[in-house]
C-alpha cells in the first residue's frame, strides 16, 4: 500500500474583515469534504484554535487596523511558507479603510465622549485592549505576501479553483467569471 | 444672486463656452466659489449645477472653499525644488505659523503648492493671488512676509517682484529675423491658399508641441473637411514641467504669433482663432489684447483684413485656469467649450470635429511662429536649418544645474552635448528631455540628437548634475503625473497616484524590491492602457530610470526583506494620545520578513 500522502497543514484567521470571506470559504459545501481528504486546519475559526502552528499555507481576511491585527499577520508569517490575501479588505484595505480621511484621536472621541447618548463617557484604555493604527493598511504594508486572491468576497468557486491549483502545483489563476468587481 | 456673478455673466453674455473665464473673472473678484455662486451660474447659463461644480472643481485655480486673502502657491517643478524652494516655502509657512494647505486664522494667507510655473529659467517662483513672482530668495520672502502681514494690496507691491525676464542665450532663425507686423499675412494673401500650403508642404515643417505632426497635412485635412464653420487654436497651454519657450514668444515674438494664426487662419478658412493661453501667465494677458486690439484698429484683424473681401478672421484670448491636460489637444478644445478638461476619443480628430463639433486647427505656439517665417521667407529659407526629416530650428528651454538657463535656439539635429557646453552645464549626470512626460538621458547618451528621428522632444532640457538623487527627480515627476491626472480612466487614475506612492516610499528608504518590481509593472500598463497621451507617458520617468539608473533604485531600498512600508509605533500614537496608554501592548517594533 502506498504511504498516505501528506496533508497540507492551513491556517486561517480574520484581521479587519467581516468574516465573509470565510463565510465565502464555508459556501465550498460538499467540495469541504474534497478539501479535507488533502488538507487539515492549524489555527482557524473552523477548529478554534487560538495560536498558529508551523503551516504549510496561511489565508487571511482583512486589512491591519490594530496592533492585534499587526501580531497575528507576523505570526502567520513566521509560521507559514506561503501567506495568501483573501478578499478587497486583505488586498487593499477595503471597507474598513474608508475611515482612513478621519483622524482616529476624533473617531474615538466621537465615539466615546461626545457622541450623541454618551453620557459620563470615556475612551477604554485597558490594556486587553489592541490600540487602533492611524490609519488601516492592506496586509502587504507589513509583511511579505506570496498571493492575493481578490473579490468581496472572493466566490467559493475562485477559493476552490485558488486552492486546488495550490494543491496541484500549479500558479494559481482565476479565469474568466472568477474575478468580479461590481 | 450677488453682484458679482450677475455682472461677470453679464460682461461674458450668459454663454455657457465661456464658462472656465466666467469662474476665473469670479475668482479675481471674490477669491473663492460659493455654493450659491455656483448654483446662480447654473442657472444664469442654463446649465446643470453638476456640470459648473465639475468644472470648478477640476482646475486647480478654482477653491470651492474659502482660501486666504493672499493665496500663495508655490511652483512645485523639480527646478524649484532644486533652488530651494521647499525651504522658502517653510520659512513663509515658519512666519506665519501656518502649515501646507491651511488658511490662516483671521483668513490673511494661505499658502499651498501648484505644478510647474513655467519660470524654470527664474525659479523657485510663486504664484500670488495668480500673479507670479520669480527668483524667490530668503531677502524676497521676508519682504513678500511683511507685505502680506501689512495687509498690502498688490497693485503697492514693488513692481521689481513682478518682472520676469526673457533670458534669450542664443538666437537662430527665428529669434533672429527681423519681423514687421503683417508682414507673413501679406505674402500669403500674395500666395493665396494654395500657394501657402504648398510652401509649407515643401517646408517640411512639423509640429512644435512635440508629436511632430506635419503642419500643412494638419491644414490641408481641415481646409478640406465638412463643416458649418472652420476654426484654429493656438495651443499656449505649455503644462510640460520644464518648457517655458512659448512664454519668451508670446513675450518677445508676439507679433510673429499673431501672423502666424492669421495666416493659418486664411489658409483653412477659419474665421475664428482662439489663443489659449496658461493660466500661470497672467503677465501676458494685458500685452496680448494690447496687440490684438491694435491687430483691429490696423485692420490686420477684423473683417476684410488687408482691404481683401472675404477675409475675416479675429482672435479671442482664452486663458486656462491650471489643468496640464489641458494641453492635449482635445482636452483644450473641451476647455474652450467650458467643460472639464477631459481629452475627447480619438478619431475622429479635431481637424474634422474640433471646436463645437466643427473641422479645427490646434497648433503649437512655436509652430505658428514658424508658418509665419515661412509664409514671409519661403520653404527654402525655413530648410536652411534642421535635418531632411526634422526642417527648420528649435527653440529649447533649458533649466536646472546650468550656468546660463533660459532659451536657446538651434537648428533640428544639435547634440545635446553641444546645448550643455553652451549653457555651461557641469558634471551632468542626466538630462530630462521634453520634460517628464520625454526621455531621460543619461551621462552616455549626451551625443543623441534633438530632433523627431532621435529625442524627439517639445524643447524642455532640465539638466541634473551629479549632486542630485535621480529617485528625488522621477518621484517629483511621479507626483507632478499624480496630481495632474484627470481621473477620467482608471489606469491613469490609479497607476499615477500608486507610482506616486511607491516612489516616495523609495525616497524615503522604506522602499521595497517588491516596489520595485511593482513601479515597472504599473508604468508598462498605464502606457499600454491608458486613455490619452498623459497616462501612457507617466510611466515614462520610473521606466527611463530603472533602465539607465537601476543601482539607484537599489541602493534605496531598506533591505531586501520586506520591511513594514509605515513606521508602526507611529501609527499608533494617535491611541496612545487619546487613551493615555503606555503599557507594552501600546507599542509595536520593527520587523522584517
Amino acid at each position: 500500500m502506498a504511504p498516505e500522502k501528506k496533508k497540507l497543514r492551513v491556517a486561517t484567521a480574520s484581521l479587519a474583515g467581516c468574516f465573509g470571506c470565510h463565510m465565502s470559504l464555508l459556501d465550498l459545501d460538499e467540495r469541504i469534504l474534497e478539501l479535507l481528504k488533502h488538507i487539515e486546519f492549524d489555527r482557524s475559526p473552523i477548529t478554534d484554535i487560538k495560536t498558529c502552528g508551523p503551516c504549510d499555507l496561511g489565508i487571511l481576511e482583512g486589512g491591519v487596523c490594530n496592533a492585534e491585527n499587526v501580531h497575528v499577520l507576523r505570526e502567520f508569517r513566521k509560521q507559514c511558507k506561503t501567506l495568501v490575501a483573501m478578499g478587497a479588505c486583505a488586498v487593499n484595505g477595503g471597507l474598513p479603510a474608508q475611515r482612513n480621511h478621519l483622524d482616529v484621536r476624533d473617531c474615538l472621541q466621537d465615539v466615546y465622549l461626545v457622541g450623541v447618548g454618551v453620557s459620563r463617557g470615556f475612551i477604554p484604555n485597558d490594556p486587553e485592549l489592541p490600540l487602533p493604527l492611524d490609519r488601516v493598511h492592506p496586509l502587504h504594508d507589513v509583511v511579505k505576501i506570496d498571493y492575493f486572491l481578490p473579490g468581496c468576497p472572493p466566490s467559493a468557486d475562485a477559493i476552490w479553483q485558488f486552492l486546488t491549483d495550490l494543491l496541484a502545483g500549479r500558479t494559481p489563476h482565476l479565469g474568466h467569471g472568477l474575478i468580479h468587481y461590481d | 444672486m450677488s453682484g458679482d456673478v450677475s455682472a461677470v455673466l453679464a460682461k461674458h453674455q450668459h454663454d455657457p463656452t465661456r464658462l472656465v473665464q466666467i469662474l476665473r473673472d469670479l475668482m479675481a473678484a471674490q477669491r473663492h466659489l460659493t455654493p450659491q455662486d455656483l448654483t446662480a451660474i447654473a442657472k444664469g447659463l442654463a446649465l446643470p449645477r453638476g456640470r459648473v461644480e465639475g468644472v470648478a472643481g477640476f482646475y486647480s485655480f478654482f477653491a470651492t472653499e474659502p482660501r486666504g486673502a493672499y493665496r500663495v502657491l508655490f511652483s512645485d517643478s523639480i527646478t524649484d525644488r532644486m533652488a530651494g524652494s521647499v525651504e522658502l516655502r517653510q520659512r513663509l509657512l515658519d512666519a506665519f505659523h501656518l502649515r501646507l494647505g491651511e488658511v490662516s486664522r483671521d483668513g490673511l494667507l494661505s499658502v499651498d503648492v501648484t505644478s510647474c510655473t513655467g519660470l524654470c529659467d527664474q525659479g523657485p517662483a510663486m504664484l500670488v493671488n495668480g500673479v507670479a513672482i520669480p527668483r524667490l530668495t530668503h531677502a524676497r520672502i521676508g519682504a513678500i512676509s511683511a507685505l502680506i502681514r501689512a495687509s498690502s494690496p498688490m497693485e503697492w507691491w514693488p513692481e521689481n517682484l513682478f518682472s520676469i525676464h526673457s533670458h534669450i542665450e542664443r538666437r537662430d532663425q527665428v529669434l533672429s529675423t527681423p519681423f514687421e507686423r503683417g508682414e507673413a499675412v501679406r505674402a500669403a494673401i500674395r500666395r493665396g491658399p494654395d500657394g501657402t500650403l504648398e510652401e509649407l508642404q515643401r517646408s517640411g515643417l512639423r509640429g512644435r508641441g512635440g508629436a511632430g505632426f506635419s503642419t500643412a497635412t494638419k491644414w490641408t485635412a481641415c481646409r478640406g473637411a465638412e463643416g458649418r464653420a472652420r476654426f484654429l487654436v493656438c495651443n499656449a497651454d505649455e503644462g510640460e514641467p520644464g518648457t517655458f519657450k512659448d512664454r519668451v514668444l508670446l513675450a518677445d515674438h508676439l507679433e510673429l504669433v499673431l501672423d502666424g494664426m492669421t495666416v493659418a487662419g486664411h489658409t483653412v478658412g477659419a474665421k475664428k482663432g482662439f489663443l489659449y493661453l496658461r493660466g500661470e501667465y497672467p503677465f501676458l494677458v494685458q500685452p496680448i489684447l494690447a496687440a490684438l486690439e491694435e491687430r483691429r484698429h490696423e485692420r490686420w484683424l477684423g473683417s476684410e483684413i488687408a482691404g481683401v473681401p472675404g477675409f475675416d478672421f479675429d482672435i479671442e484670448l482664452h486663458v486656462g485656469a491650471g489643468a496640464y491636460v489641458c494641453g492635449e489637444e482635445s482636452a483644450l478644445i473641451e476647455s474652450l467649450e467650458g467643460k472639464r478638461g477631459i481629452p475627447r476619443n480619438r478619431p475622429p480628430y479635431p481637424v474634422t470635429h474640433g471646436y463645437l463639433g466643427q473641422p479645427t486647427v490646434v497648433n503649437n505656439v512655436e509652430t505658428l511662429a514658424k508658418c509665419a517665417l515661412i509664409a514671409s521667407h519661403g520653404a527654402e529659407f525655413f530648410k536652411l536649418r534642421g535635418t531632411a526629416k526634422s526642417t527648420g530650428t528649435k527653440l529649447l528651454s533649458v533649466s536646472g544645474d546650468v550656468a546660463r538657463p533660459g532659451i536657446y535656439e538651434y537648428g533640428f539635429g544639435v547634440p545635446v552635448s553641444q546645448v550643455l557646453a553652451d549653457a555651461g552645464a557641469e558634471r551632468t549626470q542626466a538630462v530630462q528631455v521634453g520634460g517628464p512626460s520625454g526621455t531621460l538621458l543619461s551621462r552616455s547618451e549626451l551625443g543623441r540628437r534633438i530632433a523627431f528621428e532621435d529625442v524627439p522632444s517639445a524643447g524642455a532640457l532640465i539638466v541634473f548634475d551629479e549632486s542630485r538623487s535621480i529617485l528625488d527627480v522621477v518621484e517629483s515627476f511621479a507626483a507632478f503625473f499624480a496630481h495632474e491626472s484627470c481621473g477620467f480612466c482608471t489606469p491613469c487614475r490609479v497607476g499615477t497616484t500608486l507610482a506616486a506612492q511607491m516612489m516616495g516610499r523609495l525616497c524615503h528608504g522604506r522602499g521595497t524590491r517588491r516596489d520595485v518590481k511593482d513601479l515597472a509593472r504599473v508604468a508598462r500598463q498605464m502606457r499600454a492602457t491608458s486613455h490619452c497621451g498623459l497616462g501612457s507617458s507617466a510611466g515614462n520617468p520610473v521606466l527611463h530610470a530603472l533602465e539607465k539608473f537601476r543601482p539607484s533604485f537599489d541602493k534605496a531600498l531598506a533591505s531586501h526583506e520586506v520591511v513594514p512600508s509605515f513606521d508602526l509605533d507611529e501609527a499608533l500614537a494617535p491611541a496612545r494620545e487619546v487613551t493615555g496608554r503606555e503599557d507594552e501592548g501600546a507599542h509595536l517594533t520593527e520587523e522584517a520578513t
